[in-house]
C-alpha cells in the first residue's frame, strides 16, 4: 500500500479528507520558510483544485513545487483531485494537470472533504492499489 | 424592520501588503478573476428553443428564474452587506463587497434572460407570481429574519445555507434543459452563476469556521443546533417549494435528489458531516453531467468502470512554474 501525500490550504477541507482515510499520510507544507516534504517512498498525492474556470492557477503553487523535485516526482503513482462540481468542466482539475505531466491515473474526485462513501472507496482502493 | 443601520465604528485605510489571513486574497483574486456579465453570453441564440417549449414549461422556466432573482436580490442587497460589520479583517470586508456586487450582476442577469426571451406580459405575471407564491416568500422570510438578528455566526450560517443550498431548486432545471439541448446558452450563463455561489459558500463557511474558533464549547454545540434545525426548517419549505413549482412536470423527486446533494455540500462549506446518505443523493446523471462534464463515475479509477483517465486532454497549465 503507498503513502497519502496531501496539500490542503488553512481551509483544512483536504486536510479532514486525508485525516478521514486513516492511513499513514504527509502534508505538503502551506507556507515556502516551512521544510519542503521530501517523499521517501511510493505515494499517492491528494491535491485540491484552485482558481477558477479557465484553468489557470488549478494546481496549488506549493504542490507544483513539491513536483519540481525530481525525487518527488518520480515515486507519485497517481493523484486524487479534490474540488466541486459547480466548478464545470475545472472539478477536479488539478488532478487532471497533475496525471498528466506525471503519466499516472487519476484515480478518483471528491468535492470538498468528501463523504462517507467516498472515504471508503478511496481507502479500499488505495488498500488494494 | 426598523432596527437603526449597524455600520463599522472605525474604518482604516486597508493594506492589501499586510495580509491576516491569507484566505482573504487568495477568495478575492478567484472572485476577480472570475467576474462577467451578462451581457456576454449569446441568450438570443436561445430564442427558437424558448419557442419549442410548451407554455407550461416557459411559465415554469419564468418562475424558477423569477425566484432565483429573488434570492440574489436579498443576498446583493442585505446579506452580502450585512456580514460586513462582522468582518475579522479589513479584506475580509472588501470581499463581502465584491460578493454584494456580483449578486447584483446574478439578479440583473435574469433579467437580461427575460428580455431576451420573454413578453412583458409574461415578465410580468412571473413577478407577480414570486410574491404570491407563501413558499418563496416563506424562504425569503426565513432568511431575513437572520440576517436582521444579532448573532454574526448565525448570520453565517443563513448566509452560506442560501448560498450553497437554497438556490439550487432554481438551478436545476437550467441544468435540466441543458441535459436536453435546451435553452443551452441560458444555461451557460446559469454555469456562471452556479461558479460564482461556490466561492461564496466557500469562503462564508470558512469565515464562519474561523469565528467558531474564538467561541467556548457550549457556544459551538448552540451553532451546529442552530445550523441543523435551520436547515431542516428550509428544507421542508424547501420541499414544498419543489412541489409547487415542478409537480406538474413531474419532477419533484428528482429535483429533491439535488436539494439534498447540496444541503450536504452547505454543510461541508460550514464544516459539518454530511447529513443525507448516499442513497438519496444520487442526482440524476443527466444532471450532474450539466453541471460537471467530469462528475460522471467513469472518473472513478477504483471502481474499475471505464477508462477513468485520459492523457493528453488539452490543460492549461502555467509552464514557467513547472520546471519538467
Amino acid at each position: 500500500m503507498h503513502e497519502v501525500v496531501y496539500f490542503s490550504s488553512t481551509s483544512g477541507n483536504t486536510h479532514r479528507f486525508a485525516e478521514k482515510l486513516d492511513l499513514p499520510a504527509r502534508r505538503i507544507p502551506l507556507y515556502a520558510r516551512d521544510e519542503p516534504l521530501l517523499a521517501d517512498r511510493p505515494y499517492v498525492l491528494i491535491v485540491p483544485t484552485y482558481g477558477g474556470g479557465d484553468g489557470k492557477g488549478a494546481v496549488p503553487k506549493q504542490v507544483i513545487r513539491f513536483l519540481n523535485h525530481e525525487g518527488n516526482r518520480s515515486l507519485i503513482r497517481g493523484v486524487i483531485g479534490a474540488g466541486n462540481t459547480n466548478f464545470g468542466a475545472a472539478y477536479g482539475l488539478a488532478g487532471d494537470i497533475i496525471a498528466a505531466k506525471c503519466k499516472v491515473p487519476h484515480l478518483y474526485r471528491f468535492e470538498l472533504f468528501g463523504t462517507a462513501d467516498d472515504v471508503r472507496v478511496v481507502r479500499q482502493g488505495l488498500e488494494t492499489l | 424592520m426598523t432596527e437603526k443601520l449597524k455600520l463599522i465604528d472605525r474604518v482604516t485605510a486597508i493594506n492589501w501588503n499586510r495580509l491576516h489571513d491569507d484566505k482573504d486574497l487568495e477568495v478575492w483574486n478567484r472572485l476577480t478573476n472570475n467576474f462577467w456579465l451578462p451581457e456576454k453570453v449569446p441568450i438570443s441564440n436561445d430564442v427558437q428553443s424558448w419557442a419549442r417549449l410548451t407554455p407550461a414549461e416557459r411559465q415554469l422556466t419564468m418562475r424558477v428564474f423569477t425566484g432565483l432573482t429573488l434570492l440574489d436580490t436579498i443576498q446583493g442587497t442585505v446579506g452580502a452587506v450585512s456580514l460586513i460589520p462582522d468582518a475579522l479583517t479589513p479584506h475580509e470586508e472588501a470581499v463581502y463587497t465584491n460578493i454584494a456586487f456580483m449578486e447584483s450582476v446574478h439578479a440583473k442577469s435574469y433579467s437580461s434572460i427575460f428580455s431576451t426571451l420573454a413578453s412583458s406580459r409574461e415578465i410580468d405575471e412571473a413577478f407577480r407570481w414570486s410574491e404570491d407564491n407563501e413558499f418563496l416568500q416563506k424562504k425569503a422570510a426565513i432568511v431575513l429574519e437572520y440576517y436582521h438578528g444579532d448573532d454574526p455566526l448565525k448570520r453565517k450560517v443563513a448566509s452560506t445555507l442560501l448560498e450553497s443550498f437554497l438556490f439550487y431548486s432554481g438551478f436545476y432545471l437550467p441544468m435540466y434543459w441543458s441535459s436536453r439541448a435546451q435553452l443551452t446558452n441560458t444555461a451557460d450563463m446559469i454555469r456562471l452563476i452556479i461558479r460564482d455561489e461556490a466561492v461564496h459558500g466557500y469562503y462564508i463557511g470558512y469565515k464562519f469556521q474561523r469565528g467558531l474558533e474564538l467561541v467556548d464549547q457550549a457556544k459551538r454545540d448552540e451553532l451546529k443546533d442552530y445550523t441543523f434545525s435551520l436547515l431542516m426548517e428550509l428544507y421542508d419549505n424547501e420541499a414544498d417549494y419543489t412541489e409547487s413549482l415542478y409537480d406538474e412536470v413531474g419532477l419533484s423527486e428528482d429535483v429533491k435528489k439535488f436539494l439534498n446533494y447540496n444541503a450536504n455540500k452547505a454543510l461541508m462549506n460550514l464544516g459539518y458531516e454530511s447529513l443525507f446518505p448516499s442513497t438519496v443523493t444520487d442526482v440524476n446523471p443527466a444532471i450532474l453531467s450539466a453541471l460537471s462534464p467530469n462528475a460522471d463515475e467513469n472518473h472513478d479509477f477504483f471502481s474499475g468502470s471505464g477508462s477513468s483517465y485520459v492523457i493528453g486532454k488539452a490543460v492549461a497549465t502555467e509552464d514557467e512554474d513547472w520546471e519538467f
